[in-house]
């Protein structure tokens, strides 16, 4: 079946840490906080590891486009069961201004040269919350696509992939080679234990920058300004309904 | 005998109590049926020497074991296993750091970029009275002198230090805790192991359950900062602590001793009230809180100091306590201490001669070579400093007497004070003492718990034991509560104890929340009945200080 799966990774700032917006209001405080690999990626290398181990997938690679310190997120998906992995070398401004375009159009360029046959990517990234470097990456390369997966079987040369959609589940058979993205039910990721780490340490990782892939950094979007949400004010108490009315109507609603 | 009668009739009498820990420290998995046919095999790995701890002392001690490894062209695998995601998550102090120990580790520092970047331009010492300040001169000499000392981000500078020590080839393991000790047969300290993950809130096994890793180590270095839970074990084990006096801690908010006494006190809010002081409040006054965090830090300082040695192993910085509590420092000397540690360590392991009675090799010279160096001498000096204050001539003789007998005579007199004994057993009985009323945050220079503690960033998976455990699950309400008003609701700086109505009407119980858990040690140094043992959750849980 596929020989290849491309398994995307993005490092992201920990979902526990209070974010802070820059005195300069060009982006959030990222120096010394916490980062950690995005939880829909983290469920997008468990399933391509599950496939490995049901001898469904031959290779399992992980990717990641960012500075140096993308290497440690490389690193434990490494160390839940990938083969190996790709650092795309993108730092400095072109770093704060990549996007979904930019890194769809990297993985549809490897896709090709590591000749993969699967993509699983997480539906979004807990960051921007975009939702777009799958269906991307998808059109990019003209294969089906499965979005928001909550279930993955492959079925012959095909895959079965069951969707959550707002209104319930709706199942799909597309061809591969395909783009999949990761939902949160799809399954539930396996720890990165310390064993695991050490003999990650030996799987190789190479470099290569975006321009080696033929792809243009170049953003389509310009960020104006990051602001913190207004300060939510604080409500009023009203005693009876006679007031509630009287306070609707002061404030122009009715 | 009279607190375990009211335990004994709480118990014939009333509902039982609701089950609070679930944890396998005090519910053994071999005697429990969910855990049968579980495979508890665990993998193993062998180093030369094994850290606990990714602070300042153990990656000091990391640094200098590697350097006299390289100069002398020997092989020597060193790995470091730290708690918390990031080295330096869960470092937190002032700090004002007093280079010497760092200029004798890396004489080079400012050529490597260490972050020491703000020198000490001025010193200001006062007493707060309700509304006034009242200066006191520092005369060079006192310990309270910074001169040549910089105030740094100490989160930042053990980041640095990480970096350096992983160039040196030093392996780091952040994000794995040390879990448990292992020995060998003849009693020597084997390594340890890393903690278990996958273990459900209710104790039982999860399906992403695995087992941690056994790290072997020919020695094995404890240095787990102040109040170490492992070190609290090896205490025990070795009887460390014979002959050495109770150690005692304050809570670095900054700062509140805590040997108080009474158990309404509430040290985040003193903290909180402090910042209001007409001193303090002007320094403070359109600023922003961007962060929040607290933890424990020892003050028995010479007096308290154990034995440091065992077979196998040795224990280092915070963990048994080097702090100078005038000088507010204890950084140097963790450091130092950690380094003293790896060169007696080198030489031992480098002695091709070397008989070893144990398994785990039992470094002896360490001790010995710590006491020779100035890290004793200066503890030695400032001995009687802290007793002074505290129990004997309070706050102007304490002062008087530091003036004499530190500033005049260094520490050269013959005596050496006496501390009041364990912070446990300093509470006075809640109906001995006032409610304190403590006025409301503002919210522009104070706040509440509960958002200052989600500035920390602390976050732990929410399915697993609650890693604050009770020996006896009765005892916080039938003895905490009854005697002493439930301290703990109010000295946990992150609002991990509550104590709340039993949904079955009368009474109350105790809910733990351990996700708040900012790994501060300050519950099981002050439960009145040493009842709180905190245990390391699953790795990387904790804090998230960026810089403190």
């Amino acid at each position: 079946m596929a020989a290849r799966v491309l398994v995307g990774v993005k490092r992201v700032i920990d979902y526990a840490v209070k974010i802070r917006v820059k005195p300069d209001n060009t982006g959030v405080v990222t120096d010394g906080v916490k980062h950690s690999m995005n939880p829909f990626c983290e469920i997008a290398v468990e399933e391509a590891v599950r496939l490995k181990e049901k001898k469904l997938v031959k290779e399992v690679v992980a990717v990641s486009c960012g500075p140096q310190q993308v290497q440690e997120t490389i690193r434990t998906a490494l160390a839940m069961g990938a083969d190996r992995g790709i650092h795309v070398e993108v730092s400095g401004k072109d770093y704060d201004s990549l996007g979904p375009l930019q890194v769809s159009k990297i993985l549809a360029a490897l896709a090709k040269k590591e000749e993969a046959s699967l993509i699983i990517l997480g539906k979004q990234a807990i960051d921007d919350d975009c939702n777009q470097t799958g269906q991307m990456t998808a059109a990019l390369l003209d294969w089906p696509q499965g979005t928001f997966a909550s279930e993955v079987a492959v079925e012959g040369d095909k895959l079965k992939v069951i969707r959550e959609v707002d209104g319930g589940l709706e199942t799909i058979k597309i061809n591969l080679p395909a783009v999949v993205t990761a939902d949160l039910r799809l399954n539930t990721p396996r720890y990165a234990t310390l064993p695991n780490i050490m003999k990650a340490k030996k799987k190789k990782i190479t470099n290569v920058k975006p321009g080696d892939l033929g792809v243009d950094l170049t953003s389509r979007l310009e960020v104006l300004r990051v602001d913190e949400p207004p300060q939510r004010q604080a409500g009023v108490k009203v005693e009876t309904v006679e007031d509630l009315v009287g306070k609707l109507k002061e404030a122009g609603r009715i | 005998i009279h607190t375990n009668l009211l335990v004994y009739t709480r118990r014939c009498f009333s509902a039982p109590v609701p089950r609070v820990t679930s944890h396998y420290t005090i519910y053994p998995r071999d005697k429990d049926p969910r855990w049968e046919g579980v495979d508890m095999e665990r993998f193993a790995d062998e180093a030369d020497v094994v850290i606990v701890g990714g602070g300042p002392a153990g990656l000091s001690a990391a640094i200098r074991l590697k350097q006299l490894a390289n100069q002398h062209e020997k092989e020597l695998r060193v790995c470091v296993v730290e708690k918390a995601s990031q080295i330096g998550a869960h470092t937190l102090s002032g700090a004002c750091l007093e280079p010497t120990a760092l200029n004798e580790l890396f004489p080079d520092w400012k050529e490597r970029g260490a972050p020491l970047n703000t020198q000490v331009t001025e010193d200001k010492f006062a007493i707060l009275t309700e509304k006034y300040r009242i200066p006191v001169p520092i005369l060079p000499g006192l310990p309270m002198n910074n001169h040549g000392n910089y105030i740094v981000r100490l989160g930042h500078f053990v980041r640095w230090l990480g970096e350096q020590a992983e160039e040196l080839g030093v392996e780091l393991y952040p994000g794995y805790a040390a879990a448990e000790v292992l020995f060998h047969e003849d009693g020597s300290v084997k390594g340890i192991a890393t903690n278990d993950v996958g273990i459900a809130k209710d104790g039982s096994p999860k399906d992403v359950f695995e087992r941690g890793m056994e790290l072997h180590a020919k020695v094995t270095l404890f240095g787990e900062g102040c109040h170490g839970h492992l070190a609290k074990q090896l205490y025990k084990h070795f009887n460390l602590r014979e002959g050495c006096e109770p150690q005692t801690y304050a809570i670095g908010l900054k700062e509140v001793g805590l040997d108080y006494t009474n158990p309404y006190l509430s040290p985040f809010r003193e903290f909180q009230r402090w910042k209001h002081h007409p001193s303090i409040a002007p320094t403070l006054e359109g600023g922003s809180r961007i962060a929040y965090g607290a933890r424990a830090l020892n003050e028995g300082g010479f007096q308290s100091v154990p034995k440091l040695t065992f077979p196998g192993g040795t224990l280092i910085g915070c963990s048994p306590g080097f702090m100078n509590v005038p000088k507010i420092k204890g950084t140097h000397t963790a450091m130092k201490s950690g380094m003293l540690a790896a060169e007696a360590i080198f030489s031992k392991l480098t002695d091709e001669s070397l008989q070893s009675e144990t398994t785990g090799i039992y470094v002896p010279e360490y001790e010995q070579s710590l006491k020779n160096s100035w890290v004793w001498k200066e503890l030695h000096a400032v001995r009687n400093i802290r007793p002074s204050f505290h129990n004997y001539f309070g706050l102007y003789g304490g002062m008087l007497y530091t003036g004499i007998f530190y500033w005049i005579l260094r520490g050269k007199e013959p005596w050496t004070l006496k501390h009041c004994g364990m912070d446990s057993a300093q509470l006075k009985p809640a109906k001995e003492c006032t409610p304190i009323e403590y006025p409301k945050p503002d919210g522009k220079i104070s706040f509440d718990l509960l958002s200052s503690v989600a500035l920390s960033g602390t976050n732990h998976e929410h399915d697993q034991p609650p890693h604050l455990t009770l020996k006896d699950d009765g005892v916080p309400v039938a003895q905490n509560l009854a005697i002493y008003d439930g301290p703990e609701q109010r000295f946990c700086p992150a609002g991990v104890y509550e104590f709340v109505p039993l949904e079955s009407g009368e009474g109350m119980r105790l809910q733990i929340n351990a996700q708040n858990c900012v790994h501060c040690k300050t519950c099981d140094i002050k439960d009145p009945s040493q009842n709180i043992n905190w245990v390391v959750p699953e790795g990387s849980g904790g804090p998230a200080y960026n810089g403190m």
